[in-house]
């Protein structure tokens, strides 16, 4: 008798017991699209953990304005394929209501100011989980982060202060005014992603595979050219064939150097690599905890 | 313009087809290697990455430490890293062809016990560090203690710094026979002992040239092939209900699938089985996933159960066999970890508990005796538990739990405790 499941079916089913436990705690959640990987396998695991029945949360975007115009598509696709709901937070809006203002300058990102329309659009959709798809393997702070993790009435954390989590109880408790961010694949690491993403066959954004684009090279960095980007005048322009690792905004999002076209590559490159995937975010580099920094304030 | 891409299925790798998920505790203090040790796991087996030490190696620079300082990979936390110790569990990753391994790592010092609780609760493995000079430590005990109380099935003891004594064989046999008569007063059923050198990497990855006398495996060795498959109760059928999945569309009309996890035991289609409270029988119809229908279903697998009539069961029942059923009772005694550190526990106080899938409240009726995790010294005269304090407790409930002792079962036996005003979880308890 073989009562023995391997890694990714763990995984998977640690994933969709969390997934599950959300719906049956909270009233009104959603999950937080990035169209990043990490954010589809978790809306895959959703349509896994309730099926045959929908997905009973909306997806919600928060559009910076610099997406690459790839990941609306695939967005798009998915939520069609899956009969979701999408709601859409833009931050090209709440800049052009007053609500925000642009960064200045050569790394000027989008980035900070989508923490203030991810707040304001949890608190207009009344929403008391936001699911996100954030692994403890990703970055230092986000390995001492909670599945349940709570978030006060000003929707910040207090790593200091957090609830112990142990067995498979979760204490979803909250009061008026404050909020969970739910992290159903905090123990999948970047191989595990691919890993599993390749067994399924799932469907994938095109900017993960090798592609030629024009790219400049900034602090050791690939940065992808776009209309959004200010490049200094000895910043050249060359081509190359790269991938994304990860997808954030076009301003952010570091390309690297590949030549890997399909998943059994990406799984290759990924086993024998010697770069987190989170080496290309210029956003993590502003400060040695720029990451604890930012999810205090509410970042995903 | 393209923008998806099919997986190729004939790409697929299968080489992780049978890697197997392990998950292990440490638990230590600053000076005992501990960090230097999951260092070195982790950049044998490649796990750090290039720009992960060079920004350790930076953020050793800034603090004027001579050598790269592994504990910072470690210590995330700004407060952590500021006054250099470990605060929180921190989870940590790595793997081999065989297996992938998540790795609890937690502070040791006596006032975290809470976070040894809490990294120790869904191990497989404890990792139990001890510095050849010192020898079997307060610390150590406190350990072993706790691994003993959380039911972690494995324990392994890696005598460190054997470089600084020489490699002698007569240190490790003394410290090896003083732990063993240590621990035949514990719970513990598999021991194994590694000599090492965490930081010569002696026995670590490779196998010791300094220690032909010791004919034991290495630590990954033992970590990749410990057997851990039988680690779950695949005995006492046990499947508490989490989720009603009810589609309400065309194709599947009156399907009621009960969603949950297998919390032990083995589930059949056809199995004849007893619903909990009600305590009517039925058959298993159907058990379902979103892959299709499966012939049977066991720990730690997620699935729907689907029943034979239309019988009333909702969040926190229990399905089960009619031949083999849990403990049904409101009078619950655990052994209860305190974890808030505003307010101690208050006798007759009402909290809120979760136990598997179910919500009730409790009274807090007695406690029975406060134990000293250093010494097992039941301590019977100042019986209030405070932060980090671990004693026997008498439990009543406003409804009856299903349940098994924590022993038999780690998911059907563990309860925790939510303050009512503040929302925080405020104990763990293991059910005797």
């Amino acid at each position: 008798m073989d009562y023995n499941i391997n890694h990714l079916r763990e995984l998977e089913s640690e994933s969709i017991f969390i997934l599950r436990e959300v719906a049956a705690q909270f009233e009104n959640p959603v999950i937080l699209f990035s169209g990043g990987k990490d954010s589809i396998l978790m809306t895959y695991l959703a349509v896994k953990a309730f099926y045959p029945a929908r997905v009973p949360f909306p997806l919600l975007h928060i559009d910076t304005g610099h997406n690459f115009p790839e990941t609306l598509q695939f967005r798009d696709d998915l939520v069609e394929k899956y009969g979701l709901k999408l709601h859409v937070g833009s931050v090209q809006e709440a800049i052009e209501a007053g609500k925000a203002s642009e960064e200045k300058g050569l790394n000027a990102s989008r980035n900070l100011l989508q923490t203030n329309v991810l707040l304001e659009s949890l608190e207009k959709g009344k929403y008391d989980a936001a699911l996100g798809g954030g692994r403890r393997d990703e970055e230092k702070a986000r390995a001492k982060e909670r599945f349940f993790s709570h978030r006060d009435e000003f929707g910040q954390w207090d790593p200091k202060n957090q609830r112990p989590e142990l067995w498979n109880l979760f204490n979803g408790k909250k009061g008026m005014g404050e909020h969970f961010r739910i992290f159903p694949i905090s123990n999948w690491t970047e191989l595990d992603v691919w890993q599993y993403l390749a067994t399924e066959k799932v469907p994938l954004p095109s900017l993960y595979f090798a592609h030629t684009r024009q790219v400049f090279e900034r602090d050791g960095i690939l940065l992808a050219d776009s209309e959004f980007i200010y490049k200094k005048p000895d910043e050249e322009l060359f081509e190359e064939t790269v991938r994304c690792r990860t997808i954030g905004d076009m301003t952010c999002t570091g390309v690297w150097r590949s030549s890997a076209t399909s998943v059994q590559e990406i799984i290759e490159e990924v086993s024998t690599t010697r770069q987190t995937e989170r080496g290309g975010r210029t956003d993590d580099k502003r400060s040695e905890t720029a990451m604890e920094d930012r999810k205090k304030h509410g970042y995903f | 313009m393209k923008t998806t891409k099919d997986n190729n299925p004939d790409n697929t790798v299968e080489t992780f087809e049978d890697t197997e998920l392990l998950r292990f505790s440490t638990a230590g203090s600053v000076d005992d290697g501990k960090s230097t040790l999951i260092g070195r796991l982790l950049y044998d087996s490649k796990s750090i990455f290039e720009d992960q030490y060079d920004a350790v190696k930076s953020a050793s620079e800034r603090r004027g430490e001579e050598d790269i300082n592994l504990a910072l990979l470690t210590d995330g936390l700004k407060s952590e890293r500021e006054q250099g110790i470990t605060i929180d569990v921190a989870y940590r990753y790595f793997s081999t062809p065989k297996r992938k391994f998540i790795i609890a790592d937690s502070p040791g010092h006596i006032q975290y016990t809470r976070n040894m609780v809490t990294g120790a609760s869904t191990a497989n493995v404890s990792l139990i560090l001890i510095d050849a000079r010192r020898g079997v430590l307060e610390q150590t005990r406190r350990h072993a203690i706790i691994a003993s109380l959380l039911q972690i099935p494995h324990l392994v003891v890696c005598v460190n710094k054997m470089d600084l004594v020489d490699y002698d064989q007569a240190r490790y046999a003394e410290i090896k026979e003083e732990f063993e008569r240590f621990a035949s007063k514990l719970d513990v059923n598999d021991v194994s002992f590694i000599p090492i050198s965490a930081l010569k990497g002696d026995n670590i990855v490779n196998r010791s040239q300094n220690m032909d006398w010791f004919e034991g495996p290495t630590l990954l060795y033992y970590l990749e092939n410990v057997h851990i498959a039988s680690d779950h109760n695949f005995i006492d059928s046990r499947f508490p209900v989490q989720h009603v999945l009810r589609p309400y569309n065309d194709d599947f009309h009156d399907y009621r699938g009960y969603a949950g996890r297998i919390a032990g035991g083995i589930f059949k289609k056809g199995d004849e089985v007893m619903l909990l409270p009600t305590g009517f029988t039925t058959k298993i119809a159907k058990i379902d996933t979103f892959d299709g229908e499966v012939e049977k279903a066991f720990p730690p697998q997620s699935v729907s159960i689907l029943i034979e009539d239309d019988l009333d069961l909702s969040r926190g029942d229990m399905i089960v066999r009619p031949n083999n059923q849990p403990e049904v009772s409101q009078d619950i005694e655990v052994m209860l970890c305190w974890f808030d550190q505003d307010k101690p526990i208050q006798l007759r106080g009402k909290y809120t508990v979760l136990h598997t899938t179910n919500e009730v409240r409790c009274l807090i009726k007695e406690v029975r005796y406060k134990l000293d995790i250093n010494t097992l010294h039941r301590d019977q005269e100042d019986r209030t538990l405070k932060m980090n304090d671990i004693g026997r407790v008498v439990l009543r409930t406003t409804k009856p739990l299903y349940f098994d002792s924590y022993r038999q079962n780690r998911i059907t036996g563990s309860l925790i405790l939510i303050d009512e005003t503040t929302n925080n979880t405020v104990a763990a308890g293991m059910i005797i």
